[in-house]
């Protein structure tokens, strides 16, 4: 069973993803902040984390930039999930190395098709 | 009595400390030394010479309260100082004045022969001056080691102390070749040894009075027994106070046309703030000085009562008589402090005179004129040396041949009023525009004839005409000879300086200086533009000249200092009358105003200029300099509005900015909603199986964010609507804790579930303010809410309602993190997010606290954040308006 992390710290979204991909096969990890997902990803590799950028504590950057620098971590796949959409912060993302940026609000059903097609 | 090789040997190691003192201010230049008031007060008590220390008691017991004339003088004139000497000193250092003959020959038309008949007056009556003082230390030497003045010159000790003096002045007094320079090791010997001369006397005064006698008391008692006491003790009426009265005049002449005082008080002023000390503290120097010399001169008088000897030395008698070596000891050394003092400055200001007077601009100047730079400054400084070194010698050569037998008193006054005949051009200079040169020459020359005639030479010789009818003409009886002949000169010299000069038309280049001395206020920011010249010369002309004596180095600098000040380009070669000013002042301390004119002269060519010619560009130069003054004011105003208007379109920016980062954090806030919202809609509408528990959840989660989404809106809404003020404030008296109370209890149960520690302090006396009171709760909301995410778990807030200065005061502090000192002015603008919250979750929509300050605004109160040591105090202030409604 492939492993998602999904980091956001709005309840009500993690709410519909969790449901959305627990649906879709997958084993859900929930993060609310940065610092969570880094405390998670120690015992358990997903193959997947949905990150959101505007978070308490560790933002996403920062939580992107630990993660790749770890050996250890560079199979993950990382998908920023954010209300930021400005061209900026989207090139940011994807240079930090995130695998995909997607804009907040996203369709559920396209989202989910894109981390099958990055997991393949 | 001391053995004549141990006095000797003391006073080698005297002047050993003195080498030191000036040479360890001169290496150190500490900030003690150079700018220092009170060294500055204390040099200028080279005033108090020999003539003070041990004359002063001659007059006192001979002539009786004479002496004090000598000092009332300069104190009564002393207070003009800030007026008169400020100006002297803001003159000189504007033409770069080393000498009081530049200080005068200058303001008349620039000159060398006045400057040269100054640099006469000075040295035919400073020479004496200085035998004088030698007198005094060969004398006393010989009181304290009982020896005998020994005819041959090689064999007397006295003459090997002068010796090592001249070679000490000579060596420290030419440090610099620019004698506008401040001698900064010699200035600091003296002060140090004005210093010493004064606890030394002092040291003898408490000796004499309460050691030998019992006290003031005791002395006069005694001393009204003797038979001259009363007639030498009162002012002789009328007559006696005239003499006075002339006597404190030439004194107060004295103070500032000595050389040696002209050189401390002006060429050795830093700063013009030295002199608010000096006026104080030099004053208070004289009378401490003079505090003993009455109990002194009649103390003597009482004690060797029928002995021959000279009272001028009873101050060092009187602890021989004794046995006091020690005091005695102390009192030669006071008494060679003020000789060394007075010899070293006086042959300083009398040989820069002699050099830059009289050697060089009529006998080396054209040698100076082909030689480098090196080789003028050793010329310069070896004219200087030898100078100082002639001078002193002279001194001892007057002393040993012309004056042995006068006493010091005489001499001293004989001095003051050769230097007295510089007085109507002196403050002419200063005062009085049509002053000329030829009214300054003719006063000069026919006051020092008087003074020779009627005073000097009767003084050293007997000829017959001192008992001719027309000699005794002019005599006054009831006036003592030296004021006879001060009042004489002086009325003639005066008089003639005044009718000659308002009968004979000046020279242009007098009157020009006359307008730049008189008015030196007016000028002293642009004095190079008050300058008038014209003519052709070429910069390149004068640089070489210039080089010769500054070096190539310096002379590129000036220049440089110079094309920078008036904003000229590097390449312009033709000199205008600034130009021609700033070189002659470059010239100016080195060789003398008159030498460096004429330096200047020989390679440019001057054009004539009409007296009217010359009033009328002052005229325009003054009207240049005043628009000048306005142009620069003009400048600086619009420099000041450029900086506003860049600070306002930096503002601008940042607000263009924020308004980015607001409107891209409310995007923020509105997306997350929406996305929720989208998402529970996608799902609820393809996921047919969904349970009807989870369906349920994801339906009310709709409804909540969709609540979420209009309290966005409304808050944007009511900001506007805040700002445009299109909501009225509803007014009325209410009760402020109670309102405080009302916003708290909804969020009475949130504090406790945070173990949030709430407390209240009421200094209030009256709880009745006029507000609105949903506004007001809701700002308070607005700000207990912040605290309850701020505080953390266990933390606490409290809340403090006071009165200050008429209004209402509420302090909201809740513990936990502070807010970044760069965010605390920000915070509550509308558009602005904390750089931090970019990247982490905004606290709510970044709207709350801007409401909270538009509506505090609108009810004339403001609000704050004010940092704490754990957390954060919000002061909330609304004005007191309980008697509007």
């Amino acid at each position: 069973m492939k492993k998602i992390l999904i980091a956001d710290d709005e309840h009500k979204i993690i709410m519909t993803l969790e449901y959305a991909f627990r649906k879709a096969g997958y084993e859900v990890y929930i993060a609310r902040d940065g610092a969570e997902v880094l405390e998670i990803i120690k015992t358990e590799i997903p193959d997947i984390i949905l990150l959101d950028i505007m978070m308490p504590n560790v933002d996403g950057y920062t939580t992107l930039s630990e993660i790749r620098k770890d050996k250890s971590y560079e199979n993950i796949k990382v998908v920023f999930l954010s209300a930021k959409t400005g061209e900026a912060d989207i090139k940011k993302g994807l240079e930090r190395g995130a695998d995909a940026y997607v804009t907040k609000p996203y369709s559920i059903k396209k989202l989910t098709e894109k981390v099958e097609k990055l997991l393949k | 009595m001391m053995s004549s090789p141990l006095l000797f040997l003391l006073v080698i190691l005297y002047l050993g400390t003195l080498f030191f003192v000036a040479f360890w201010a001169e290496k150190k230049k500490s900030n003690f030394w150079v700018n220092n008031p009170y060294v500055y007060s204390l040099s200028l008590a080279v005033y108090c010479s020999a003539w003070t220390y041990y004359g002063s008691i001659g007059v006192a017991s001979n002539q009786g309260l004479e002496y004090l004339a000598v000092y009332i003088g300069p104190v009564i004139i002393i207070p003009a100082w800030i007026y008169i000497n400020s100006k002297i000193i803001r003159i000189s250092r504007v033409n770069k004045i080393s000498s009081i003959a530049d200080f005068i020959s200058l303001r008349y038309g620039n000159r060398r022969f006045l400057g040269a008949l100054v640099a006469g007056v000075c040295i035919l009556a400073v020479i004496p001056y200085i035998g004088l003082q030698i007198k005094a230390i060969s004398e006393t030497f010989h009181l304290m080691t009982g020896s005998e003045n020994s005819d041959n010159i090689l064999l007397d000790n006295a003459t090997y102390v002068v010796l090592i003096i001249a070679i000490f002045s000579a060596y420290y007094g030419t440090k610099y070749v620019d004698a506008s320079e401040k001698r900064l090791g010699i200035i600091s010997a003296v002060a140090f040894e004005s210093f010493l001369k004064l606890v030394f006397f002092l040291a003898l005064g408490v000796f004499v009075t309460y050691g030998v006698f019992n006290g003031f008391d005791d002395i006069y008692e005694q001393a009204s027994k003797l038979p001259d006491f009363k007639q030498k003790n009162t002012l002789n009426g009328l007559e006696g106070g005239f003499n006075w009265f002339l006597m404190s005049l030439l004194s107060m002449s004295a103070i500032f046309l000595l050389p040696r005082q002209f050189h401390t008080t002006i060429v050795e002023n830093r700063t013009e703030k030295h002199l608010k000390t000096a006026i104080w503290l030099f004053p208070l120097y004289l009378l401490l000085l003079n505090l003993f010399v009455f109990p002194i001169a009649w103390g003597g008088k009482i004690l060797f009562l029928g002995e021959n000897v000279n009272p001028e030395f009873y101050s060092i008698l009187i602890p021989q008589k004794f046995g006091n070596t020690l005091i005695a000891a102390m009192v030669f050394f006071g008494g060679l402090s003020a000789c060394i003092s007075m010899i070293i400055i006086s042959s300083i200001s009398l040989s820069v005179m002699l050099s830059n007077n009289i050697i060089i601009p009529y006998g080396w100047l054209n040698s100076l004129k082909s030689e480098t730079e090196n080789s003028n400054n050793r010329t310069i400084v070896n004219i200087r040396k030898a100078s100082i070194f002639s001078l002193i010698i002279l001194g001892f050569m007057y002393m040993r041949y012309l004056i042995s037998s006068s006493t010091l008193f005489s001499v001293g006054l004989i001095a003051f009023v050769l230097i007295a005949q510089l007085a109507p051009s002196f403050f002419g200079a200063v005062f009085w525009r049509r002053g000329s040169f030829a009214g300054a020459v003719t006063g000069i020359i026919a006051g020092i004839l008087i003074s020779y005639a009627y005073l000097i030479v009767p003084n050293y010789f007997e000829f017959g005409y001192q008992n001719s009818a027309f000699f005794n003409f002019f005599k006054l009886d009831y006036l003592s000879p030296v004021a006879n002949v001060f009042f004489w000169s002086l009325l003639i010299n005066g008089g003639l300086f005044m009718i000659i000069s308002s009968c004979v038309a000046e020279n242009y280049r007098a009157r020009n200086f006359a307008e730049l001395y008189v008015d030196i206020n007016d000028y002293i920011q642009h004095h190079e533009n008050a300058y008038i010249w014209k003519g052709t010369a070429n910069i390149s002309d004068i640089r070489r000249i210039l080089a010769r004596f500054l070096g190539e180095k310096k002379t590129k600098q000036a220049l440089k200092i110079f094309n920078l000040k008036y904003n000229i380009s590097d390449e312009n070669d033709s000199a205008d009358a600034r130009f021609i000013k700033f070189s002659e002042n470059l010239l100016s301390g080195r060789i003398g105003t008159a030498s460096a004119k004429i330096l200047i002269d020989g390679v440019t060519k001057e054009d004539k200029i009409t007296l009217p010619e010359v009033l009328r560009i002052l005229e325009e130069s003054k009207d240049n300099i005043s628009m000048n003054k306005q142009l620069t004011e003009h400048s600086h105003q619009l420099r000041k509005m450029s900086e506003k208007l860049q600070d306002a379109n930096e503002t601008l920016l940042i607000k263009d900015r924020q308004k980015d980062d607001f409107l891209d954090s409310v995007a923020h806030e509105l997306r997350t909603p929406i996305t929720a919202i989208r998402a529970t809609s996608e799902l609820l509408m393809d996921d047919e199986d969904m349970p009807t528990e989870i369906k349920k959840d994801f339906l009310e989660n709709i409804i909540s964010e969709s609540d979420r989404l209009a309290e966005i809106i409304n808050d944007i809404l009511y900001l506007d609507k805040l700002e445009a003020g299109t909501t009225p404030l509803n007014l009325e008296h209410g009760n402020i804790v109670n309102s405080y109370h009302k916003a708290l209890k909804p969020l009475l149960q949130l504090f406790e579930q945070k173990h949030l520690h709430h407390s209240e302090v009421n200094l209030l006396q009256e709880e009745t303010f006029v507000y609105d009171e949903m506004k007001m709760i809701q700002v308070f909301q607005n700000i207990l809410g912040n605290a309850l995410k701020f505080a953390g778990d266990q933390g606490m807030i409290q809340v403090k309602f006071q009165e200050k200065d008429g209004r209402l005061k509420v302090s909201i502090f809740n513990t936990g993190k502070t807010i970044p000192d760069e965010d605390l002015e920000f915070i509550f603008e509308k558009f602005y997010q904390s750089k931090h919250q970019n990247l982490r979750k905004p606290v709510g929509s970044g709207l709350g606290l801007a409401i909270c300050k538009r509506i505090l605004n609108a009810h004339g109160g403001d609000i704050a954040a004010v940092n704490k040591e754990i957390g954060v105090t919000f002061e909330l202030t609304l004005p007191n308006r309980n008697e509007i409604i």
